[in-house]
């Protein structure tokens, strides 16, 4: 997340920064089934680092070996310079929030913020201060006496992070912190998280299905797959420049369409198919391969009238579907060959108003700029 | 639905006639006037005087309180860890072993119990007293207990106790203050199951008490031997309140608190 002054936050950028977690070739395995399969990573101070993945990726394993909770059966974790692999959680400045929250059913709101002061190192005349400053921090003041069954499931959401928060760690570890709230709610909880997380400077792991709020919370995304990091790299540069079909198929939507490119200089002119003209793309590949051009459908120019000549692709079709979501509509078009690509359009006009319908002849465009090659 | 028919009416008249009117009808000839038991002569409570007169069935009763009391602490606390071990502990080696024979007693005949108990105490020349009667109901009631908490134990949120942990807790500190605390209901009826328990027994005791110390079941079954007077009919109507009184609460304490836990919990787990 950028920060309030000009220069941007990417400490992964700079090659004197020393990474507040380095995972070097951990591999966790839980009889025959591999869940981290050799994976190395480092992770930042200040950072907001989203773990991405379908479910039995391995996100949650590699959270809990930074929490304590596993060993990895090979490999080293280091937090902060020190190895922490075989380092019981009560010894280790991380916390951790969990799914199911865990608030301590038979203490009250405060006294499940206090519970980790009163076994740390925190003088017992300063607790109290620490707690309000906690109770404040997530609004939670006039709820300080209630029991956890006694508050919604948002506010319980927030003594969780309270909780885990009350300590000062070092890395705050979040399992699917906001999986049990609405969508309305998990939005504007999405928002204080990535609130909370600057003002306490504190560093997040968070781990999480849900493409949205990993794009929408965290500096840098990790997308895995099958117990591997798939490709790391801030949301934007996830989103625009996947490294493969997998990356681009997880985050939101795209057309992907395979062919054969070659390479003319800076660009590739891939033949999708009988009788269309070639795709153009640029791109970095040097030499001809099978590949697929990928292209997220808001990229790609819907119009009833001809596009003009200069337009890099062209092609036409017909309407076959309209995917109507009031700020905007997907169109799947399909080609005379029958293959089916998909635009959006921001509906800026009265739905009245709209130039096309089912079944009418209408040409996609996009320039050689707009998708991207993948040969993964 | 009808609820009501004859049916079911007649059968559960049955029913309960069958289990109960034999204690309806001691509990009745408890307050008779006449010393033979068969002939009803009048309602009176003179025999509950007289009961409290009887210096032998005293000394046996205070003799089952302290045995009672001692063995269920005991077998409460050695029942919940063994509970915690099974339901906790993972796969380790021996697992099935162990619970196989923590379980072991619920099943094996008392008279084995005892007898094995009783060689067991000659062998290690274990003089027979209160502190043997204490062991072997601890034996016998530790298995119950354990039965009872790890019911509760399966259904608890393991997060609660890592988040606990993560807290800073030492196990045993996240035990104390977190899991103990939670499952507090469950241990509590447990202990309430094993004194009963411990409170009905005769086999097991008679095997395990020595001349010095007799236990009130071993009193009355003696006694009765030698006749039935209606002083045993009113001791024996005290004993059937009090291990009503102790089945009943312990089923409510446990129904009423693990239900509400459980709503805690899964309210607390959103």
């Amino acid at each position: 997340m950028a920060q309030p002054s000009q220069d941007v936050f990417a400490p992964w950028e700079d090659a004197t920064e020393k990474p507040l977690i380095r995972f070097k070739n951990v591999t966790k395995r839980f009889g025959d089934f591999t869940a981290i399969d050799d994976l190395t990573l480092d992770i930042y101070a200040k950072e907001f680092f989203a773990l991405l993945g379908p479910s039995g990726c391995g996100k949650t394993t590699l959270m809990r070996m930074l929490g304590g909770f596993e060993k990895p059966t090979t490999g080293a974790i280091e937090l902060d310079g020190r190895d922490i692999v075989g380092v019981p959680p009560n010894k280790l400045a991380v916390n951790m929030m969990f799914q199911s929250y865990a608030l301590f059913p038979h203490l009250s709101v405060y006294d499940n913020i206090a519970f980790g002061l009163k076994r740390g190192t925190m003088d017992k005349a300063d607790i109290p201060g620490r707690v309000d400053e906690m109770l404040r921090l997530t609004r939670l003041q006039q709820f300080a006496k209630r029991k956890p069954h006694q508050i919604s499931g948002g506010q319980r959401q927030r003594v969780a992070l309270a909780r885990s928060l009350a300590k000062a760690p070092k890395l705050l570890l979040l399992d699917e912190p906001l999986g049990a709230l609405d969508k309305k709610l998990r939005q504007d909880t999405q928002f204080e998280l990535m609130d909370i997380q600057e003002k306490t400077g504190t560093t997040f792991v968070i781990v999480t299905h849900d493409q949205e709020e990993a794009m929408t919370v965290a500096s840098r995304v990790a997308v895995m797959d099958a117990g591997v990091i798939v490709q790391v790299a801030t949301p934007d540069a996830i989103y625009e420049t996947p490294n493969s079909t997998y990356v681009a198929d997880f985050i939101g939507d795209v057309n992907l369409i395979e062919g054969y490119a070659a390479i003319k200089g800076n660009r590739a002119e891939i033949t999708w198919a009988e009788g269309q003209p070639v795709i153009t793309a640029k791109t970095d590949l040097k030499a001809g391969t099978k590949c697929t051009f990928a292209i997220r459908p808001e990229k790609v120019a819907i119009t009833a009238e001809e596009p003009p000549e200069n337009r890099a692709n062209r092609v036409q079709g017909k309407v076959l579907d309209i995917a109507y979501l009031g700020n905007i509509s997907t169109y799947h078009v399909e080609l005379p060959d029958g293959k089916v690509i998909k635009a959006q359009t921001a509906n800026d006009r009265r739905i009245a108003r709209r130039s096309f319908t089912w079944e009418d002849p209408v040409w996609l465009s996009w320039t050689d700029t707009a998708g991207v090659v993948l040969t993964k | 639905m009808r609820r009501f028919s004859w049916f079911n009416a007649t059968s559960l008249t049955l029913g309960f006639a069958f289990l109960y009117l034999p204690m309806i009808i001691l509990v009745i000839y408890s307050f008779n006037e006449s010393r033979l038991v068969t002939v009803w002569a009048g309602f009176s409570t003179k025999w509950y005087g007289e009961l409290l007169q009887n210096d032998a069935f005293l000394d046996a009763a205070w003799v089952t309180i302290k045995v009672g009391f001692w063995s269920s602490t005991i077998a409460t606390v050695l029942g919940t860890m063994a509970a915690y071990v099974m339901v906790r502990g993972g796969r380790f080696f021996g697992r099935t072993v162990f619970s196989g024979m923590v379980y072991a007693p619920l099943v094996m005949p008392e008279v084995i119990t005892g007898l094995s108990l009783l060689l067991f105490f000659i062998a290690i020349d274990l003089d027979r007293g209160v502190l043997t009667i204490v062991l072997a109901h601890t034996t016998f009631s530790m298995c119950y207990v354990s039965v009872v908490v790890s019911s509760r134990l399966v259904s608890f949120d393991k997060s609660l106790e890592e988040a606990a942990l993560d807290l800073g807790c030492t196990p045993f500190d996240a035990f104390r203050s977190v899991t103990l605390p939670i499952i507090a209901p469950s241990v509590i009826a447990g202990w309430l199951l094993a004194f009963t328990l411990s409170l009905d027994d005769l086999v097991i005791a008679s095997f395990a008490s020595g001349p010095s110390s007799t236990t009130l079941p071993i009193k009355i079954f003696s006694a009765v031997r030698l006749g039935v007077t209606p002083e045993i009919n009113a001791l024996s109507t005290i004993m059937i309140g009090l291990v009503t009184v102790g089945v009943i609460t312990a089923s409510l304490v446990m129904k009423r608190n693990i239900a509400r836990a459980r709503l805690d919990e899964q309210r607390a787990a959103g």
